[in-house]
């Protein structure tokens, strides 16, 4: 579906995309993970074919977004990190106008509509203005009309950024679904969680490069332990954590240091723990639990993510 | 629902059998259920500034305050009175506000606040087909309120003949169009709207008070008079009132309307060029 080889994109002497390679085959999820700034968005809007490509090799859907891009437009779906609704139509009426945009006759537009208010579950809304919706209806709104033309492949960007915990879900059950329809899915997000269970397979973006790539399981295998011991001390704690850092340094694969605990890194984490208490210190709590995406974030450059 | 008609299955892409893109035309056909929504929702209100505000105009200023100009017909460029000298002045003063309202906070708002050109670039649209159907809903725009201009006159006797008033249809339409294109590309280059604001007050309203609408420009200082014959609404005011006193003249006409035709496609080509240098990035 996407094929991209030395992909470069430059603003002025700004490299926001620094030749990355990517290639997705059809039916799979795949994300952009990454800091901000990572040149998440720059990515997919060079994919989207809107924005013209500065280097390297872009091929979406076989063709070239430079020579095709309202052949390739017309067969993508794509949800942008902001939104662009028409906040003055009502909310059936800015799926009705998108769907023409495709050329779709306007029988079908209305059919196709009326489903998909129903997919998003915002079917008693139709005929709400826009401007009235609430942050996680307006996403789903957004996607919605991302599907209006039966898209090959999906584009969405940073889709729950922003939205109540509640709302997340329903928007991933939706992205669930269209996936078990054999819907290409790509999509860049901030939350590990969302990457964990949405993504087949993850690129992790930092400063316009790749610096890790594989699905969520591999890329824990490969940057973390299988299991974390997670220490909190009182903060009457000399020098704080950092300083605890030292005392244990040995007992674990890595230490990594939170302003508000220690992480230890290492394969049983109960063990760890036992030479923890061994060595005479007494944490506040302790957790012990398995690495998640989120250990590899703190292990790879793209930490200011989960600060 | 259920879930096999949500999306297309995957196809496997076929780079041989890329079809070819849509043209031009197309696409700007496939934007006018967009635009007759806009219509819908705006049109009362732009009736009755297309309809009362010019009435008080002529009234105020034709009717009454003319009441006490006691000119001869060789002094307003050949018009009977003075009533009959300044409503074409006024109708294209209006055309000329329509043209620039459609496109100024609105596009300003397309890029910036509601994205909605954002949105449609996403689409199989392209920024030509995107500014064309703008235009042209524009156009239409100009002509309702064009139409409904010159009926709320044809009372007051001030439309020499009829095929004059007919013919001033589309050449006032083209007068607002040449103002539209070109307040196009200069608002979609712009970063801010606070030089909107600025553009109205030195170029928008100057041009509608000095430029021969509500008195002939060679009253004016001869520096000036020359900066007014330079303005589009001058050109456009003359053609005008031509059409609406009978006093049409072939060679001066042609120069008028090639006027206003370049600089409708200057505008036009230069919205583009702008427009995808903002979006297209
Ligand atoms: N139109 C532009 N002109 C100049 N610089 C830009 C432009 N768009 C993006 N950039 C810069 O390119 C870099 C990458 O931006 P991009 O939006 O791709 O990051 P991102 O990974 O999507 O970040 P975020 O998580 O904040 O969405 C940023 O430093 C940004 O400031
Ligand atoms: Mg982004």
């Amino acid at each position: 579906m996407i094929s991209a080889r030395g992909l470069r994109k430059e603003f002025g002497d700004f490299t926001a995309v620094d030749g990355i390679d990517l290639d997705v085959p059809a039916g799979q999820a795949f994300g952009f993970l990454g800091p901000i700034g990572a040149g998440k968005s720059s990515s997919m809007r060079m994919i989207a074919a809107v924005s013209p490509v500065s280097g390297g090799e872009l091929r979406v859907l076989g063709m070239d977004p430079a020579t095709h891009g309202p052949q390739i437009r017309a067969r993508l779906g794509v949800c942008p990190q902001d939104d662009t609704l028409d906040v003055e139509l009502n909310v059936r009426d800015n799926l009705l106008v998108y769907g023409r945009y495709f050329g779709l006759p306007r029988g079908e537009v209305r059919d196709r509509a009326d489903e998909l208010l129903e997919f998003v579950q915002l079917t008693d809304k139709a005929k709400a203005r826009v401007d009235d919706l609430s942050g996680g209806m307006k996403r789903r709104l957004t996607i919605a009309r991302s599907l209006i033309n039966r898209p090959d492949l999906l584009l969405l960007d940073e889709p729950t950024t922003g939205l109540d915990p509640q709302a997340r879900h329903v928007l991933w059950d939706r992205l669930f679904r269209l996936k078990a329809q054999g819907v290409t899915l790509v999509l860049t997000t901030h939350y590990m969680d969302e990457a964990e269970q949405l993504c087949d397979r993850l690129v992790v973006m930092d400063k316009g490069r790749i610096v890790a790539d594989g699905s969520p399981l591999d890329l824990i295998r490969t940057h973390s332990t299988r299991e974390v011991t997670e220490l909190r001390f009182g903060v009457s704690v000399d020098g704080g954590h950092a300083a605890l850092a030292d005392q244990v340094a040995d007992l674990a694969d890595r230490v990594e240091v939170l302003p508000d605990r220690l992480l230890l890194y290492s394969a049983q984490g109960e063990e760890t723990l036992a030479k923890v208490h061994e060595r005479g210190l007494q944490p506040a709590a302790v957790l012990v639990r398995r690495s998640t995406l989120e250990d590899v974030f703190l292990h790879l450059p793209g930490r200011s993510l989960v600060d | 629902m259920s879930s096999t008609d949500t999306a297309n299955p995957t196809r496997t892409p076929s780079p041989a059998a890329a079809p070819t893109a849509p043209s031009t035309r197309e696409l700007v056909a496939r934007q006018v259920d967009y635009w007759w929504r806009v219509y819908l929702r705006t049109w009362h209100g732009t009736l009755a500034s297309s309809f009362l505000m010019p009435l008080l105009y002529v009234v105020a200023i034709g009717v009454l305050l003319g009441g006490y100009i006691d000119s001869d017909p060789d002094q307003l460029a050949g018009a009977p009175s003075y009533l009959a000298f300044v409503v074409p002045g006024m109708i294209a003063g209006q055309v000329m506000t329509v043209g620039v309202s459609e496109t100024s906070w609105p596009v300003m708002s397309g890029i910036k606040w509601q994205k909605v050109y954002v949105g449609q670039i996403a689409t199989p649209l392209t920024v030509p087909s995107i500014v064309l159907a703008q235009l042209a809903f524009v156009a239409f725009r100009l002509l309702v309120a064009v139409a409904v201009f010159l009926l709320v006159l044809a009372p007051f006797g001030v439309l020499a003949t009829w095929w004059g008033a007919l013919l001033a249809v589309p050449v006032l339409i083209l007068v607002g169009l040449a103002f539209a294109a070109v307040c196009f590309g200069f608002t979609a280059g712009l970063d801010s709207d606070t030089t909107l604001t600025v553009i109205y007050r030195v170029a928008i309203l100057p041009m509608f008070l000095f430029s021969g609408a509500f008195f002939p420009v060679s009253q004016l200082p001869a520096v000036l008079e020359w900066l007014a014959k330079a303005t589009p609404l001058w050109h456009g005011v003359s053609l005008t009132r031509m059409l609406t006193t009978d006093t049409l003249a072939g060679g001066q006409a042609l120069v008028h309307l090639v006027y206003l035709g370049a600089l409708a496609a200057f505008g036009t080509w230069w919205a583009v060029r702008r427009l995808t240098a903002k979006l297209v990035v």
